[in-house]
């Protein structure tokens, strides 16, 4: 989902820059306020772990294809909402400065819709509530599933936020011809399977830190007792099972509904390339007469004469000298490259 | 990538906020061609690949990153000319579509900028690039903690690396890590991580650590950089509003 710098155009970058700050703001000002300078040292190791984390293959039973996480919930589970997105923050940019993963202008944006959304919306909305809810009854069993529940439907809502608002954002900056709707019809069954396994992912660790170091987590009241212990086991299968039921549904709807595409390939099909540019047509014109006398010159004082446009016109005629441009340009770039890669060799050779 | 910062060159040498800021002006202005200016936007590429040279970079040793940036620039692009297929010109008897254009421009957009900020990373080192940001009043908590974070990134990796091959040569013939363990494969780890900050405070308060870290003193921003700085940003402006592709076409094709 890290969204690369062509994706966006300088205002929705910048606009996505401002939002992501101000929820980095709001943070920095809640963090300083909590007053626990030891935290920093456990927001830098737990980030750096789940920047590894993502490296993991892990094993999706019965399909043969693998998943991976992202992080946000279970930064904020077990750091906090405000430590969470500040960490993530940190993930993102040293992703997007060494890994090449996600644009330096794309930054804004990436930490709105992967760390936001997974921070924030996730934690007050989703983690806190559950957590704090009778779902499930009383006891560590329940308290088990809750984490399980939490997790599940938090990983979905928020990757679900985060692929529509990729959409949005590709599309406000006027990059893809592919329409809105159709766009939005791809993304979001992608990341609803993609939350799913990360939700799964998120959830069996939170348990296993729940079962051993519940102090941990954050919004958990520490409940006492001993009672009997509920398969882990089962608990993940019936939730499993009830999101891939809910999931599918979800899906399905969402594919059901296709008219965005079929609208795209059969009814837009026809709209003027002059009209989309907002081009007057009378320059852009075949027929006008500059064009003719352009044609004529052309033909008489090119040295490229074997450039046949069909109906040939000035803009056509400069739109050659940009492409013979563009490949002079890029010569000089190898050229540069070059003379380069000679005053290397002969440093290394000096020395 | 820390090896390709530790080396020396006038680039190398600039100020990090000289060329942070610089490496940003260059993003934006790439950013704003319009998606169907392809003539514009290859002059472009002339300065990563002239900074690329000054600071002894290889300019392929970027074009490995690609591989994870591309793909998705490449899903969104690809379906431009699906789309958009108004004639925008010939060559030939070939006509080329609005949408090929703007997938192509697209796709330069995304390696151009790749190459610049890989360019910044490559002859700036991660700590002169913090102070740099305190320098430009990032806060200082974000600092410590993106400067924490990269060097236990290392650390994390290899610990992650030592377990997964511990993994697997328990459990041969297995693609990734079974589901039974997914709860305790990363949790393990991840107590010991909580154990091991603990550790780290300790040990940055035994060294005397306050509230935020200091950073060696970097060198002023010099008159050098400042120039470095402007002519850099006069550059990309005259690419943007003079068609240099145009120009340079001109002279050969009337």
């Amino acid at each position: 989902m890290h969204m690369a710098d062509a994706l966006l155009a300088p205002a929705v970058a910048a606009t996505m820059y401002v939002a992501s700050a101000s929820a980095a703001g709001v943070s920095i000002h809640q963090l300083k306020k909590d007053d626990e300078p030891s935290k920093l040292p456990v927001m830098a190791v737990t980030s750096a772990l789940v920047f590894a984390g993502q490296m993991i293959n892990y094993t999706i039973p019965g399909t043969g294809s693998s998943g991976h996480m992202c992080g946000g919930m279970m930064l904020s589970a077990l750091l906090g909402p405000y430590a969470g997105f500040l960490s993530m923050i940190v993930i993102l940019t040293i992703q997007c400065l060494f890994f090449a993963d996600g644009g330096l202008m794309a930054l804004g944006a990436n930490c709105w819709n992967m760390a936001f959304y997974g921070c924030f919306v996730g934690y007050f909305l989703i983690w806190r509530p559950i957590m704090n809810s009778k779902w499930f009854g009383e006891g560590k069993s329940a308290e088990r599933a809750r984490i399980i529940a939490s997790s599940i439907i938090g990983c979905i809502v928020t990757l679900q936020l985060g692929a529509f608002s990729v959409v949005l954002e590709t599309s406000l900056s006027g990059i893809t011809e592919l329409p809105f709707g159709a766009f939005v019809a791809l993304m979001q069954p992608i990341h609803l399977a993609i939350g799913l396994v990360e939700g799964l992912i998120t959830s069996a660790v939170l348990v296993f830190v729940h079962d051993s170091r519940p102090e941990l987590l954050q919004g958990v009241e520490l409940s006492e007792g001993g009672e009997a212990k509920r398969s882990l086991k089962s608990v993940v299968a019936i939730l499993a099972a009830v999101a891939i039921v809910v999931g599918g549904g979800l899906s399905l709807l969402a594919s059901s509904n296709p008219d965005g595409l079929e609208w795209a390939l059969f009814g837009n099909a026809d709209k003027g390339y002059s009209t989309n540019m907002g081009l007057d047509e009378e320059n852009f014109g075949v027929d006008s007469t500059a064009a003719e006398k352009a044609e004529s010159i052309q033909e008489k004082t090119s040295f490229l004469p074997d450039y046949a446009f069909p109906g040939s016109d000035s803009s056509a005629g400069t739109t050659v000298s940009g492409i013979v441009g563009s490949a002079i340009v890029a010569g000089v770039a190898i050229i540069i490259c070059l003379i380069g890669g000679f005053f290397r060799r002969r440093k290394l050779k000096t020395e | 990538m820390d090896e390709l910062a530790a080396r020396r060159s006038p680039i190398h040498r600039l100020h990090p906020a000289a060329k942070l800021l610089t490496t940003i002006a260059y993003i934006l202005i790439t950013l704003s061609f319009d998606k169907y200016d392809l003539s514009g936007i290859v002059p472009m590429v002339l300065w990563p690949v002239l900074m690329f040279q000054i600071s002894g970079v290889e300019v392929r040793t970027c074009f490995y990153k690609l591989r994870i940036v591309l793909p998705l620039v490449m899903a969104v692009g690809l379906f431009n000319p699906f789309f958009d297929r108004d004639i925008l010109f010939h060559i030939g008897s070939l006509g080329v579509s609005g949408g090929v254009v703007s997938m192509i421009t697209l796709m330069l957009k995304g390696v151009f900028c790749l190459m610049a900020s890989f360019l910044l990373m490559a002859t700036t080192k991660i700590d002169s690039l913090c102070a740099a940001l305190r320098k430009l009043h990032v806060p200082a908590i974000l600092v410590s903690l993106l400067q924490l974070t990269y060097r236990y990134v290392g650390v994390m990796t290899e610990e992650l690396a030592v377990m997964t091959e511990a993994y697997h040569l328990r459990a041969p013939g297995q693609k990734g890590i079974h589901i039974s363990a997914w709860g305790s494969f990363l949790g393990q780890l991840l107590l010991r991580s909580m154990d091991r900050a603990q550790e780290l405070y300790s040990s940055m308060l035994l060294r005397g650590y306050h509230d935020h870290f200091h950073y060696a003193d970097i060198d002023r921003f010099s008159i050098k950089d400042a120039l470095y700085m402007a002519g850099c940003i006069l550059f990309f402006l005259v690419l943007r509003y003079a068609d240099i592709a145009q120009l340079v076409g001109g002279l050969f094709v009337r």
